[in-house]
C-alpha cells in the first residue's frame, strides 16, 4: 500500500499496444524541461523520493517500532536527549523520535496516496460528465461542489473525520477520506471547466459525427485532453494534504496514536516540551512536515511550468553554421566591381 | 418500415422547408425574466433534393447559413421546423440513438483539418474508431486491414509510417486526408464536405479535390460541397445552390448557373471573382454594403437592400431609408450633415417595421419632405424610390408608404430555379430584365 509515484503517469485507459508510446508522449515535456522548471522538478522529485523510500522501507530503516518503549527488557528513557542509541532522542511517552519520524512518513504517504486517488476517481469522472452533459445535472453538481468549496477546508475535514470516527474509527483510511472531501471539488472544477471548453472543439463534433456515444466521446476524446492539468493539481494537493493531515492529528481528529505514527500528533505532544528546553521532540517531526511539503510543492510547481502550455517556454538552441569557404563568403558593396 | 421507392427520381436526401433558428442570448435581464430574445434564422425555409451520386455545391458568403444547413443534414443540429428525409426517415426528428446508426451512412469532412482530429489519438486508432463504434470489424486484425486500406485509398502511404503518428506530426493536407479516410471507412453514401480545402495551401487544394472526385467514382459517393469559393464549385460540382441569408436564391446545374446567372446575387458573386488580367477592368456590379443581420432579416427578398435591380414588391421598409440617409451623410460635409440630421425628431423611428411609416419632424415637416425630394432628385436611379408609393405631410410628420412586400419563392426556369421577383411575370410587368450579364 505504501508505494506511490507522484509523477504524472496518466492514461490508464489508453489501449495497451500504444500505451507505452502514449506515456512517453505525455512525459516528453518533462524530459525536455529546462532551466528553473527542471531544477524545481528534480529537487522536488528528489525530496519526495527520499520520503517514499523512508515510507516503503520504514521497518528496516527505523531502529525501533513506532510504538516501542523498551528494547531487550530495558525501557527507553523519558524525554531522553539525542545520543547513540536514540539518534533523535525520546519523547515524553518514552518512544524513539527517529523511529516515529520514519514511520510517520509511511502514514503521511498512505494518507496522501489514498486521498489523491479517491478524489481523482470521484472528481475527474464527475467533472467530465457534468461538463459534457451540462443541463440540470451540471448546475446541481456545480452548486454542491461550490458549497463544499466555500467551507474552510480544515473545518470540513474535521467534521467529516468526526462523522467517520464513529463508523470506521480513527484509521488511516478514515483520515484519507476526510481529506478527500476537501479536494474533490478542486478536480471537479478544473476538469469540468476544461471539458466545457474542450467539448466545443471540432474533434468532439467529429466524434459525434462518426456516431460515438456520449460515454465514448468522454472516454476517448475528452478524457485524454482534459486530464493534462490534473497531475499538477494532484501534486500540489498532495502537499496540502500533508498539512491537513498534520493539522487533524494536532487537533486530535486524525489517525489514532495506536494505529500509526503521525507527525501532527507528535507535534501536539511536544508542545509542552518546548518550554522545558526539550527541542528534539518537536524539531524532527516538524522538519519532516516542512521538508515533504516543500518537496511536493516544488515538484508540483515544476510540473506546472513544464506541462502548462501557457507557462512553458521552449528552449531556443543556437544554430551554429560552419564557416563559409572563401569563394562563397558574402561580399560587401565595396567589393563589387 | 420498408422504404417506399420514390417514383420521381433517385433522391438520396430530400430537404423540405427546413429551418434552423438559433435563439439569441439577449441581455442578462431578459434571460432572467424569460423574455423572448429573438432568434437568428441561420436556415430559413430551404427545400432541395440531393440526388444519388451527384455533387451539390452550397455556395454563399459567410453567414449565409450554409454550414448550419450541412450540419443539420447530419443531425448535428436540430431543425426548428421542416423535414430532412433519408430513406424515408426524418433525420431532423430522429432520436439520438437512431441517428448514431444512421451516421455510418452520413459522414462529414470538416473545414479545419487541424481541429478535426483528436490530438491525443494516433491515426490508426482514430481512423479505425468508426469501425469500432459501429462494430463493423469482427477482429482487431480485420479492423487493422480496413484502416490500412482506407489510408492507402486516401494516399497516406507508406501506411506503416502514418499508423502510429499523432495529428501534430502531420501537415494540413495529410490531416485532411486522414479526416477523409475516417469519413469513408464506414462505407457512407453521403459526405458533407464543409469547405474542405479552404484552410489548405493552394498547392494541396487541387489534390484533395481530385482525391474526393476519385472517391466519388470508386465508392459511388454523393457530396454536399459547402463553399464560398465559386472557382472550386465550378470545378467540383454537378449542381450548385446559391445561399443568401438562410435561403437558397438560385439552384441549378453548374454549367447553366455559371453561363447564365439569373439572380442578381449570383451575378454579383460571379462578378466578384477577381480578374486575372489587371489591364482588363470590368464594370463590376458588386452589391453594396454587407450581408444583413440574420436576427432581423430584411422583409420580402433578403437581398433587396443590396440589389441594383430591386423594385416595388421586393420588401422596402424604413430601415432602408435610414441606410440611404447614412450613406448620404458620409458623403456630404459636416455642416450639412448636422443641419439635415436636426430635421428629424428621432432617427430611431426609422427602425420601426411596417408598410407605412410616420417620421416626426423636429421643427417643420416641409423641410424633411424637401430633403427627401432632393435625395430623390439627386439619384432617381436609386432602387429605394421604386418601392415608395407615396410621400406626404401629415401635420408635424412625413408619412411614407411603401409598395406591399412579397416573399419571393423559387421559380422554376428551365433546369434552374430562381427566387427573384424579376422573373415573376405577375409582379414584374417588364419581366424582361435588362440583361447585364457580363
Amino acid at each position: 500500500m505504501s508505494q506511490l509515484s507522484v509523477e504524472p503517469v496518466e492514461e490508464p485507459r489508453e489501449p495497451a499496444p500504444q500505451g507505452g508510446r502514449g506515456i512517453r508522449r505525455v512525459l516528453s515535456p518533462v524530459r525536455s524541461a529546462r532551466g528553473i522548471a527542471r531544477i524545481l522538478l528534480w529537487a522536488g522529485a528528489a525530496i519526495s523520493v527520499l520520503f517514499v523510500v523512508l515510507a516503503v522501507f520504514a521497518p528496516w530503516i527505523a531502529p525501533y517500532r513506532f510504538d516501542q518503549y523498551s528494547a531487550g527488557g530495558h525501557p527507553f528513557p523519558k524525554q531522553g536527549a539525542p545520543d547513540a542509541t536514540h539518534l533523535f532522542g525520546t519523547t515524553v511517552q518514552s518512544l524513539d523520535v527517529a523511529s516515529r519520524v520514519v514511520f510517520g512518513a509511511r502514514t503521511a504517504l498512505e494518507v496522501v496516496v489514498q486521498s489523491v486517488v479517491i478524489s481523482l476517481l470521484v472528481g475527474v469522472p464527475l467533472g467530465l460528465v457534468s461538463g459534457y452533459l451540462g443541463g440540470w445535472l451540471d448546475r446541481s453538481l456545480v452548486l454542491v461542489m461550490d458549497a463544499l468549496f466555500a467551507f474552510p477546508s480544515l473545518l470540513l475535514a474535521i467534521v467529516l473525520s468526526f462523522l467517520l470516527s464513529g463508523l470506521i474509527g480513527g484509521t488511516v483510511t478514515a483520515a484519507a477520506l476526510s481529506i478527500t472531501v476537501v479536494y474533490i471539488p478542486q478536480y471537479f472544477r478544473v476538469v469540468r471547466n476544461t471539458t466545457v471548453s474542450a467539448k466545443e472543439a471540432t474533434y468532439v463534433e467529429a466524434a459525434r459525427a462518426i456516431g460515438a456515444r456520449p460515454i465514448t466521446v468522454m472516454r476517448r476524446y475528452l478524457f485524454t485532453n482534459v486530464v493534462q492539468s490534473v497531475p499538477v493539481i494532484g501534486t500540489l494537493n498532495a502537499a496540502d494534504a500533508i498539512l491537513t493531515l498534520a493539522a487533524l492529528g494536532f487537533l486530535g481528529y486524525g489517525v489514532q496514536p495506536t494505529q500509526a505514527a503521525e507527525w501532527g500528533y507528535d507535534l501536539q505532544r511536544a508542545v509542552a516540551d518546548a518550554g522545558a528546553g526539550i527541542w528534539w521532540t518537536g524539531l524532527y517531526p516538524g522538519l519532516a512536515i516542512v521538508l515533504l511539503v516543500t518537496g511536493l510543492t516544488l515538484a508540483g510547481e515544476g510540473l506546472n511550468e513544464t506541462l502548462n502550455p501557457t507557462l512553458r517556454t521552449r528552449p531556443l538552441r543556437r544554430v551554429l553554421l560552419p564557416p563559409l569557404p572563401a569563394t562563397l563568403a558574402p561580399r560587401t558593396h565595396r567589393d563589387r566591381p | 418500415m420498408p422504404t417506399k421507392p420514390d417514383p420521381t427520381d433517385d433522391a438520396l436526401i430530400e430537404v423540405r422547408d427546413l429551418s434552423v433558428h438559433y435563439r439569441l442570448g439577449g441581455s442578462a435581464a431578459a434571460r432572467l425574466l424569460g423574455r423572448d430574445t429573438g432568434a437568428v434564422r441561420a436556415v430559413d425555409g430551404v427545400s432541395f433534393v440531393l440526388r444519388r451520386g451527384e455533387v451539390l455545391g452550397l455556395v454563399g458568403e459567410s453567414g449565409s447559413g450554409k454550414t448550419t444547413l450541412g450540419r443539420a443534414m447530419l443531425g448535428l443540429v436540430r431543425p426548428t421546423s421542416g423535414r430532412i428525409l433519408y430513406r424515408g426517415r426524418d433525420i431532423g426528428a430522429a432520436r439520438e440513438r437512431d441517428l448514431r446508426r444512421l451516421r455510418r451512412d452520413l459522414q462529414m469532412i470538416f473545414q479545419d483539418p487541424h481541429a478535426a482530429l483528436n490530438p491525443a489519438m494516433d491515426l490508426g486508432t482514430a481512423i479505425g474508431h468508426p469501425l469500432r463504434i459501429h462494430r463493423l470489424a469482427a477482429t482487431p486484425a480485420a479492423r487493422h486491414r480496413r484502416v490500412v486500406e482506407a489510408l492507402e485509398r486516401v494516399g497516406l502511404v507508406p501506411v506503416e509510417q502514418f499508423l502510429g503518428k499523432y495529428p501534430a506530426d502531420l501537415s494540413g493536407g495529410q490531416k485532411q486526408r486522414a479526416v477523409i479516410a475516417r469519413a469513408i471507412i464506414s462505407g457512407p453514401s453521403l459526405l458533407v464536405a464543409d469547405e474542405p480545402v479552404s484552410m489548405l495551401d493552394m498547392s494541396v487544394r487541387a489534390k484533395i479535390l481530385d482525391l474526393m472526385l476519385e472517391l466519388r467514382r470508386d465508392l459511388g459517393l454523393t457530396y454536399l460541397y459547402i463553399t464560398h469559393d465559386l472557382a472550386t464549385a465550378k470545378f467540383f460540382c454537378d449542381r450548385v445552390a446559391i445561399c443568401y441569408l438562410g435561403k437558397i436564391v438560385e439552384i441549378g446545374p453548374t454549367t447553366q448557373i455559371f453561363a447564365e446567372p439569373r439572380h442578381p446575387y449570383t451575378r454579383a458573386l460571379l462578378a466578384a471573382i477577381p480578374e486575372p488580367d489587371p489591364s482588363r477592368t470590368v464594370m463590376r456590379d458588386l452589391p453594396r454594403g454587407e450581408i444583413p443581420d440574420a436576427a432581423r432579416p430584411p422583409t420580402g427578398c433578403a437581398f433587396h437592400p443590396r440589389c441594383p435591380h430591386a423594385f416595388g414588391p421586393c420588401g422596402w421598409e424604413a430601415r432602408d431609408l435610414r441606410a440611404l440617409l447614412e450613406s448620404r451623410w458620409t458623403r456630404i460635409g459636416d455642416d450639412r450633415y448636422r443641419a439635415e440630421q436636426s430635421l428629424f425628431a428621432d432617427l430611431a423611428e426609422l427602425d420601426t417595421p411596417g408598410r407605412r411609416i410616420q417620421i416626426r419632424a423636429a421643427a417643420n415637416a416641409q423641410g424633411l419632405l424637401d430633403l427627401l425630394t432632393e435625395m430623390r432628385a439627386v439619384d432617381p436611379a436609386e432602387p429605394f424610390w421604386r418601392g415608395v408609393t407615396d410621400i406626404q405631410i401629415d401635420g408635424d410628420r412625413v408619412v411614407i408608404e411603401f409598395a406591399p412586400p412579397v416573399e419571393p419563392h423559387l421559380l422554376p426556369m428551365d433546369e434552374v430555379a430562381v427566387s427573384c421577383h424579376l422573373y415573376d411575370a405577375n409582379l414584374s410587368p417588364d419581366a424582361q430584365v435588362s440583361d447585364r450579364t457580363p
